[in-house]
């Protein structure tokens, strides 16, 4: 038993390229619980889509299902064109082939997660080195370029423990940043930061918006989905109950609940 | 020094420890060199054991889980004495039947061998114990990321899970190790000429069973201290990257 569209990675749109993203009707249920119930949305390369809604919306799940960190009940992902292989279950069908795709999808978490026994420039290179056999020494050179972008280059001997939380999610996009990635996938980036932190991360997130990369966010940062956002989506109870350009969902919501939304949050 | 050994009456006492003969100090040293051969060698042994076993226990399917819960729990419940009596004898006997079955005649089995493999898997329940737990010590956001940048399962076992748990693995590894070089001493049961066995067989042959096992007391007493200075920087060099507690700012 497998399902129809379950067969072939090949590509599925011909005018979808590198950096785009699909997600067609995705649902994922924990036991009983039902967290998404049929969300579909697609990125074009350059789009950065804001998610927003309240806790238990099922935003960061959507998120953790597109890279398959939660294993999706049912759906379809697509990534720059090419189907992710799944089982009718919605586990994965093809280890090596998930493996490839998770290589073009960088994840930046809400809790840093820095391989905290390896220097700032270790985690860096750790992917390009290991998973895409890159040469080291070229690694330790993009590795050194992408700590200066993100405002570390003199700290790639420090362990992760012994920085800020800024510093550190600053040091996990830059790992992000080493595999060249299609599309970036953040979860709450700023939520476990000081707020006097939070604006270090959104810049450097700003800066990657500028340089046209493709960027699903999930976030508390209303400010920051409003001005850098192309699509805003806003999930509730793991439906899409309203999306649209930032200016249209935040300056004239249709929802009653969005509505509700924006006030409590502002 | 011979006036000092002399004012304390120890002249004896250094003649019969004397390295060369009628001395008994080089079939000391012989049987701690046997001691810590086999202790390291059943250390090793039980760390494979133990890795595997960890994973086996936090990853395998259910048969997997059972059977491990079976060996560690067993091994961990019956004293390591008779342990020792029974994987020897049920060990040498399985092999001499499967020699006599190939047609062969009775295996000579070499001590070193039987005593690693003995105390090897002794050591393989605890260790599978302590690194099951060092590993569900390693914070899941570190291996999360790992997948997440599509990294395979046993590169993430490599670079990611293995050196991260090292931390915790390493304190209780080194009981692991002080308590195998002492668990070879059980070895003198079945007849391995370890530094137990040679002590008693000195002090017999003399009669000065003080001096003997107080030599003897004091080799062990090195060989913990010298794995005390090991083991503190093996635990220093896991540790990298996190912060000391003392100290700390």
């Amino acid at each position: 038993m497998t399902a129809p569209h379950a067969k072939s990675s090949a590509p599925v749109d011909d005018s979808t390229p590198a950096g785009s993203l699909r997600v067609e009707d995705l649902h994922k249920s924990f036991g009983e619980l039902e967290v998404l119930k049929g969300v579909s949305l697609s990125a074009n390369r350059g789009d950065v889509i804001a998610i927003i809604g309240g806790s238990g919306s099922g935003k960061s799940t959507l998120l953790r299902c597109i890279n398959f960190l939660e294993t999706p009940s049912s759906g379809r992902i697509i990534i720059g064109g090419e189907e992710v292989e799944m089982k009718a279950d919605g586990s994965p069908a093809n280890r090596r082939q998930l493996e490839r795709i998770r290589t073009k999808l960088a994840m930046v978490f809400q809790s840093f997660n820095l391989w905290t026994h390896r220097t700032l420039l270790e985690n860096v290179i750790e992917v390009p080195v290991h998973v895409l056999k890159v040469p080291k020494d070229k690694a330790i050179e993009r590795a050194r370029q992408l700590l200066e972008r993100v405002g570390l280059a003199n700290r790639e001997d420090t362990y992760p423990a012994f920085m800020s939380g800024g510093q550190q999610q600053r040091a996990a996009i830059a790992r992000a940043l080493a595999v060249d990635p299609s599309v970036m996938l953040f979860d709450e980036p700023t939520s476990a930061l000081d707020p006097e932190l939070v604006g270090e991360v959104l810049n450097v997130m700003r800066d990657l918006a500028a340089e046209g990369r493709t960027m699903l966010v999930v976030t508390h940062e209303m400010n920051f989905a409003r001005e850098v956002a192309t699509h805003v989506v806003y999930l509730y109870e793991g439906r899409i109950e309203e999306q649209g350009p930032p200016a249209e969902v935040f300056g004239n919501p249709k929802s009653e609940r969005l509505r509700q939304f924006l006030k409590t949050i502002n | 020094m011979e006036t000092l050994l002399q004012l304390f009456g120890l002249t004896e006492s250094a003649q019969l420890l004397s390295l060369s003969e009628p001395g008994w100090g080089a079939n000391l040293l012989r049987g701690l060199a046997n001691s810590l051969q086999i202790a390291l060698g059943a250390f090793g042994f039980g760390l494979v054991i133990g890795l595997f076993g960890a994973c086996g226990k936090l990853y395998g399917g259910p048969v997997t889980r059972d059977l491990l819960a079976i060996y560690t729990t067993v091994v961990r419940a019956v004293p390591e004495l008779v342990l020792i009596l029974i994987l020897f004898f049920v060990g040498t006997d399985l092999i001499n039947k499967a020699s006599e079955a190939l047609g062969g005649g009775p295996v000579e089995i070499s001590g070193v061998a039987a005593g690693i493999w003995v105390l090897g898997i002794v050591q393989g329940a605890y260790s599978t114990e302590i690194l099951r737990g060092a590993i569900q010590a390693v914070p899941p956001g570190q291996i999360e990321a790992a997948r997440s940048f599509g990294m395979s399962p046993t590169l993430i076992m490599r670079r990611v899970t293995i050196p991260a748990m090292m931390s915790f693995a390493v304190p209780g590894l080194a009981n692991l190790w002080l308590i195998a070089t002492k668990d070879t001493a059980l070895l003198a049961v079945v007849g391995f000429s370890e530094l137990t066995l040679e002590t008693r067989q000195a002090a017999s042959s003399t009669r000065a069973y003080f001096t003997f096992f107080l030599a003897a007391g004091f080799l062990y007493l090195m060989v913990t201290l010298l794995s005390g200075v090991v083991f503190k920087y093996v635990e220093n060099w896991a540790r990298k990257g996190q912060p000391k507690l003392r100290g700390a700012g």
